[in-house]
Parts: C-alpha cells; sequence; structure tokens
C-alpha cells in the first residue's frame, strides 16, 4: 500500500473553509466604469509606462512595458481613456504609479481564432509567453519567462504544476480545474514543452478529489503524458519547496531554486493563462478570483480584468455582511489585510476575503511549549528567532538560527497558543537585518 | 457607495487555531482530576484542604505580584496549575503551613524573580516541592496510610511508602532479596484486590497495587493508572508529546533492570524495573512535572535528550544515591541543562546545506 504523499516536517491543518465558494461556478464581472492598472503587478522591477494621461488604449495593448531582467509587460484590460496616472497602495503595500482607465461603453467581441500551439516552435512559444506579459498566479508573481528560461547547464526532469490551492477559504483554482480543466491540461502541455520537460506531475489535494478525478479522466482520454497526484491535506503544501517534497520527494537546498534539483514548479492558473496567451493571444489581463469569507452576502468566483477596484467587486457579490474586521487579499495564511476598497486587484490576486472577527484571546508570554518548532515545514525555531530579533538581535537570528530560510507561512503563528505574532517579527527582522 | 466599516490592517496569518495559554494551564488541571480525587478518597477530607490551601496561596501570590509589576495574570490558569501540582505533591499529613510555603516559593522564587510566566528555567511547582522537603524533612517524609489498607497495615511499617522502605532496608544491609521479597518478608500489605489479581495474573501484588494506587505516598502520585489516563488524555489533546514521558519511564526502566539489582547484591539484569516505574512518583513526574513547557526542551529531539536524562538521573539516585527525591531532583538537574539542550540540539532543517554537501562529496 502506497501511503498518500504530503511533505514529512512541520505543516498546519487549518479549516479549509472553501465551502463558502466551492460550488460558484465563474463568472464574469459586468465591466466597471473605470480600472485602476497597477504598473508594478509582478515580482521585480516595476513595467515603464507607455501612454500619458488622455491617450486611448485598446484592450491587450502594451501599457507598461518591462525593465530590466526579472519584470514584466502590463497590458490594458479594455479599450478606454487613460484618465490619469496616479500612486496607488497595493495589499501588499507596494507603492507604485498606476494607470486609471475610463472604459468606453463600446468594447470589441470576443476572441480569435484559436491556433494549434503545436505547430509552433519552443522559441516562439517562449517569447509569446513574454510578449503577454505571464507571471506566476499563486501569488508571488514571479515573471513566467524568467523562469521558464531554463540554463543550458539544468535540465527539467520534472515539471511540477501547483494545483493544491493549499490556503483556506480560496477556490479559484478548483474551480479552474472543474470548468477548463482540457484547456488548463493543453497549457500544461505548451509550458513543457517549452522547457522540455521529461515528466509532468499536476498535484492535486485530496479536499478536490473531484478535480482530480475530472483532470484524470482527460488526460486519459486525450492519452496525455500527464501524471495527476492526489497529495494529502496539509498547509503548506502549495510552497514549492513542500511540493516537490511532496510530489517527487526532492529536497531544494537552503537557498536554491527547483531547477537545482531539476525541477520547475508553475501554478495551475498559470497554466490557464499560457493557454489563453499562446492559443488565443490574449494578454494577461484578467484573471479569476475568489471573493469569499464569512463576510460576503453571496460569495462567488469572479473572472475580473485585473484593475477592477475591490468596491466593484464586493458590490457584484452583494457586498459585506456582518461584523467584518478584516479585508484579506489572498488567502487568509499568507495574504496581506487592506483596507481601502478603492484598493485595485493585481495579477497576484487570488482571492478577496472579509473575514468576520474573531475571538480576540490574550497574548501571553511564550511559554515554549514547542509547538511553533514541530509546526514550521523548514525546521527553523521560530520562538528563539522571535526572541532575538525583539531584542534587536539580529545577527543571531539571520546567521545561526537561518531567518532569511522563513518564508511567512504562517503555520507558527497559527498554533501559538500565546498568540505571539511571529510572522509580523520576522519580517521585520528580515528588513531591519538586511539594513544592517 | 455605502459607508464602509473600519477594518482592521495586521500582519498574516488571518486564522488561528482554538490553542491558548490559558486553554492549555485548564487542559493539564483538568488532566489532573481523576488523580487528585483519587488521592483524597485514599487519604481523607484533609488532602482536599491541603490542595485549595495550596491553590489559594498560589494565585493569591500570583495576583500580589502582579499588583506590584501592574498586570493581571492569575486568569491564565499557570498559578492554578503551580498550585495543584503543589498541593498535589505533598504528604497528606503536612500542617498547612507547609504548602503554603512551597506555594509562595514556586510563584516567587521560582517563577516571578526570574520573569513570571514563560522566563522562569526550574519547574516552580518543583521548586516548591524541594524547597519545603529539604526545610521540613519529617513533615515531607512521614506518609499517610491509604484507607485502602488501613486495616491491614502493621503500625511498624505505618508512614512508609514502599521505595522508602525497600531503600532503607538494602541500605541497612539487607542483600539477596528483590523488593517484592522485602516487602513480603516484612509483611507489607496488599489489597484484596491486588491479590486475587496476583493469583490470575502472576503479576505481584505490590506491583498491582502500585499501579492502582493503593500504596502510601503523596496525594496526587499514587496511581499509576489514573495518572496514566491524565496523560493519554493531554496526549489525545495534543498539549503534550510522547517524547518525555515515554523516554523517561523507558530509559530509567531499562536502566534499572540492568543495574538495579546491584545494591540488593542480585547482580545485573535483575533490577525491579515495573515496580520502579510505578513508584515514587515517576510516573507522576514524566507525565506532568518533566513535561512542563518553559522547563523543557523545544525540538522533540532535545525531549527525547531531556527524558534520557531525566530518567538516568532517577535511576542513579535511587540506585546508588542515599536521598530520597530522586524523581524531582533528576528533573530539575535536567531543567538546568534544557537551554544547552536547545542550543545544540534542534531540528534538521529543510533543505540543509551541509547535508547536501556531504552527499556531493559522497557521490
Amino acid at each position: 500500500m502506497h501511503a498518500v504523499p504530503t511533505f514529512r516536517k512541520g505543516g498546519v491543518h487549518p479549516p479549509d473553509h472553501k465551502v463558502f465558494s466551492r460550488e460558484q461556478e465563474i463568472v464574469r464581472l459586468p465591466l466597471p466604469s473605470e480600472l485602476v492598472v497597477a504598473l508594478s503587478q509582478h515580482m521585480g522591477a516595476p513595467a515603464k509606462p507607455l501612454k500619458a494621461k488622455g491617450d486611448t488604449v485598446e484592450r491587450g495593448e502594451k501599457i507598461g512595458e518591462s525593465v530590466g531582467f526579472i519584470s514584466a509587460d502590463v497590458h490594458s484590460p479594455v479599450n478606454g481613456t487613460i484618465k490619469e496616472i496616479k500612486t496607488v497602495t497595493l495589499p501588499n503595500s507596494v507603492q507604485c504609479d498606476a494607470f486609471v482607465i475610463t472604459v468606453d461603453e463600446k468594447q470589441p467581441g470576443d476572441a480569435s481564432k484559436p491556433i494549434d500551439w503545436r505547430k509552433l516552435k519552443k522559441e516562439e512559444l517562449f517569447a509569446s509567453i513574454k510578449e503577454h506579459g505571464i507571471v506566476g498566479l499563486g501569488g508571488a508573481t514571479f515573471p513566467a519567462h524568467v523562469k521558464f528560461t531554463v540554463p543550458r547547464d539544468k535540465k527539467v526532469e520534472y515539471f511540477v504544476v501547483n494545483g493544491v490551492e493549499c490556503e483556506p477559504y480560496l477556490t479559484s483554482d478548483y474551480r479552474l480545474m472543474m470548468e477548463k480543466g482540457k484547456e488548463t491540461l493543453e497549457g500544461i502541455l505548451i509550458a513543457a514543452k517549452i522547457l522540455e520537460a521529461e515528466k509532468i506531475i499536476v498535484g492535486v489535494e485530496l479536499n478536490k478529489q473531484d478535480a482530480i478525478d475530472h483532470l484524470k479522466e482527460i488526460v486519459k482520454e486525450k492519452g496525455w503524458p500527464i501524471e495527476v497526484v492526489g497529495l494529502k491535506v496539509k498547509y503548506p503544501q502549495g510552497d514549492e519547496k513542500q511540493l516537490l517534497k511532496a510530489a517527487i520527494n526532492r529536497e531544494i537546498p537552503s537557498g536554491k531554486l527547483p531547477l537545482d534539483v531539476g525541477a520547475v514548479v508553475s501554478n495551475i492558473g498559470t497554466c490557464y493563462a499560457i493557454y489563453e496567451a499562446i492559443v488565443y493571444k490574449k494578454s494577461l489581463y484578467e484573471r479569476i478570483i475568489s471573493v469569499t469569507g464569512e463576510g460576503i452576502v453571496n460569495p462567488k468566483n469572479i473572472l475580473a480584468p485585473i484593475g477592477t477596484k475591490v468596491s466593484d467587486l464586493l458590490e457584484f457579490c452583494g457586498g459585506l455582511q456582518g461584523d467584518v474586521e478584516k479585508l484579506v487579499s489572498g488567502g487568509p495564511m499568507m495574504g496581506f489585510a487592506f483596507f481601502d476598497t478603492e484598493t485595485p486587484v493585481t495579477k497576484g490576486s487570488s482571492g478577496i476575503l472579509a473575514l468576520h472577527a474573531r475571538k480576540k484571546v490574550r497574548r501571553t508570554p511564550c511559554i515554549s511549549c514547542g509547538k511553533c518548532v514541530d509546526a514550521c515545514p523548514i525546521g527553523l525555531m521560530p520562538t528563539l528567532l522571535y526572541k532575538h530579533i525583539t531584542n534587536l538581535n539580529y545577527e543571531v537570528a539571520m546567521n545561526s538560527l537561518s531567518l532569511l530560510d522563513c518564508k511567512e507561512c504562517g503555520s507558527c503563528s497559527y498554533v501559538c497558543p500565546a498568540h505571539l505574532p511571529l510572522v509580523h517579527t520576522f519580517k521585520t527582522g528580515k528588513k531591519m537585518g538586511r539594513k544592517k | 457607495m455605502t459607508e464602509q466599516p473600519l477594518m482592521i490592517v495586521s500582519s498574516s496569518p488571518h486564522l488561528h487555531d482554538k490553542s491558548s495559554t490559558a486553554n492549555i494551564m485548564w487542559h493539564v488541571s483538568l488532566a489532573l482530576v481523576p488523580a487528585t480525587l483519587w488521592g483524597i478518597y485514599l487519604f481523607g477530607l484533609y488532602s482536599l484542604v491541603i490542595i485549595l490551601v495550596s491553590i489559594g496561596s498560589a494565585v493569591l501570590a500570583e495576583f500580589l505580584l502582579g499588583k506590584l509589576s501592574k498586570e493581571c495574570t492569575i486568569w491564565d490558569g499557570s498559578a492554578f496549575l503551580t498550585g495543584l501540582l503543589v498541593g498535589l505533591n505533598m504528604t497528606p499529613s503536612v500542617p498547612l503551613f507547609i504548602p503554603i510555603v512551597a506555594s509562595i516559593f514556586a510563584i516567587f522564587v521560582a517563577k516571578w524573580t526570574f520573569g513570571g510566566l514563560g522566563a522562569n528555567w526550574a519547574n516552580p511547582a518543583l521548586s516548591g516541592r524541594i524547597f519545603v522537603f529539604f526545610s521540613f524533612t519529617t513533615y515531607m517524609s512521614s506518609f499517610t496510610t491509604p484507607r485502602t489498607l488501613l486495616k491491614a497495615m502493621p503500625d511498624a511499617l505505618g508512614g512508609a511508602t514502599p521505595l522508602g522502605f525497600v531503600k532503607t532496608a538494602i541500605a541497612s544491609g539487607s542483600s539477596g532479596m528483590t523488593s517484592n521479597e522485602l516487602l513480603a518478608q516484612a509483611g507489607y500489605p496488599a489489597t484484596e484486590l491486588a491479590r486475587k489479581l496476583c493469583a490470575v495474573l502472576g503479576i505481584n501484588a505490590y506491583t498491582i497495587d502500585s499501579f492502582l494506587g493503593n500504596i502510601a505516598g503523596s496525594i496526587g502520585e499514587v496511581s499509576s493508572i489514573l495518572l496514566l489516563i491524565g496523560g493519554i488524555y493531554l496526549l489525545i489533546r495534543k498539549i503534550i508529546t510522547w517524547h518525555i514521558p515515554v523516554t523517561y519511564l523507558l530509559s530509567s526502566a531499562v536502566l534499572t533492570w540492568i543495574f538495579g539489582g546491584l545494591p540488593a547484591g542480585l547482580g545485573m539484569f535483575h533490577g525491579a524495573f515495573f515496580p520502579s516505574m510505578l513508584s515514587g512518583g515517576l510516573m507522576f513526574g514524566a507525565l506532568f512535572m518533566a513535561t512542563d513547557y518553559v522547563t523543557s526542551p523545544l525540538s522533540s529531539k532535545g525531549k527525547a535528550v531531556f527524558g534520557i536524562g531525566c530518567g538516568f538521573f532517577t535511576f542513579l539516585f535511587r540506585t546508588f544515591g542515599s536521598m530520597p527525591e530522586a524523581v524531582s531532583v533528576s528533573i530539575l538537574m535536567m531543567n538546568i541543562i534544557t537551554p544547552t539542550i536547545d542550543r545544540y540540539i534542534r531540528p534538521r532543517k529543510f533543505g540543509d546545506k551541509k547535508l547536501f554537501a556531504k552527499k556531493e562529496a559522497v557521490a
């Protein structure tokens, strides 16, 4: 009997709360009258604006150009006019310039004819991905063309697709697998062709058994060389380190990349974006967003243009209800709380959550229970890190306690009975430590 | 646009499991309830008074010290738990000033002076017990005969624990007999139930009695089975992990088995490890004292080392030492070493570079 694969060290089991939006089919948001398209929607350098105030833009037109090696192009989601360029604050507290676009009433009809991607060469596919501004849609928004640049001395043995969606509440990847399974799998094949990957594995957690079955069925019917693997439910399995450990039992050395163990990891949403970019020449200007949580009247999975203001999404979902205390962009474990509903969504917004007030528990001093040590999937000692950082002892935290290996997954804070702000402290500690 | 409620902005994660410090403290207290009730039944209502006085003085001390440092920490349950543990560690007939002294020592000296909850290096309840034991040794080493053995107990043996009795016998020169034989020779009584079970199971009646809790001892430490039930409850609630209790009990049992027979002249591999596991507060210490979060190591590996260390010292003091209090002193000794364990024994880091360097070197 084969045990269900998962990663070994640490991890937690938060309740998955996916019930709110799990059965909601993806719906397209009616075009809002105004969009705010930020120029820094990806990891790396912000894009350079190509338009000025008063210019007209067309749907899919490039309006921001990537600068430097790690950066990505930005495209207009609509036909419209640039009303102004202003500075916005994104939920992850990045400040950048953004185009405010007044949306035209008349929009072009949908869709060109599909292209047979199998006739295209690897280089053409690669160029297309860069041109259409594809970034990782799991949340980290790493530009896809950078990730897919495989150095000559490296080989991609495994292309591992991340359909784990281990964050509670979020259901956008699940809905994608259920409704656009075939297209997504084709996107995976395209990506694998670019990477010249030897094996393709799709990892999905077992709380999405129907999605696993659905994908397996398509794969079987088409005879595609894709293996769909069910993984035991455990947070943070959607992190590439944990996912690779679970799916192919390889461990990325500290400070290295998946490529160093012969693998590339991509989010399943990214693969769908790749499919659309190649087959329909559609740039990445819209994405699926789960608007969910107990504070949303009608939770939905929405296909919305990038740059939609959160207030438009909330209005479309019937608004807020109950004692809403937090708005979160992304999942509840790693997402960012924000307060301004005028904040626009970006390429990385996998979800918008409205969370009710939770019971306040008094913070106590650390009681050294070691639960954080057991929960840390990286094998760090969060409580010691916490003590060193709060004593401004950044060097010890950075060097002998490997603070920089922490990826802020939140497992330690989640289990801490003393309710210490561990992740918060580590974020601060990293900044202060780097400054020194 | 409707009026927008004010939102909280805080760092991720935005979810938390149901645990809290107070919750843990109350659960541990709950796990001690069966053993406590049994102690009160066995030794009479005066034991209840002792326990209440211990708890009361511990909580009061915490409250008054909180006034001094301008905080109120009595609701986190830690002072209650310390008081309860102190009470359960008292002999059933101590004068009431002793638990008061022990509780105040525990809260004031062992805990508060080092910075309060989480900052103490020694287990407060244990420190309190050790302090009063060495200050008022006579009171703390005269035991009451349990209710279940009252009728059959010879006068000469009243007020001795089996462990204490055997130790004295061996120290005064009797050799060649196991502890159970020594007890039988002196006419130490066993309950009716234990004798019947002995006939059926072939396990020594004294061992059965110490497992069930029909022996003399401190109020809370006598019934191994009820302590085990409490310990298993804590394991199921994931409040403690198995590492410390299991390694502690196993290591002391194995060492006692190998070397425990030496002082009595029985030779190697003849130690009575089973009775040793069930008596002298070892079960209590392994499940409730050594597992104290603050004073035990953080990592699982560290916890195992801690447990083995406790087991080693307990065996050493019991078999070759001349003083009682083997369990308490061993745990306190390992409390001293805990920070060192945490410094050198750490979990393996994911993707540890050293490991990879080794692998590459081999390949």
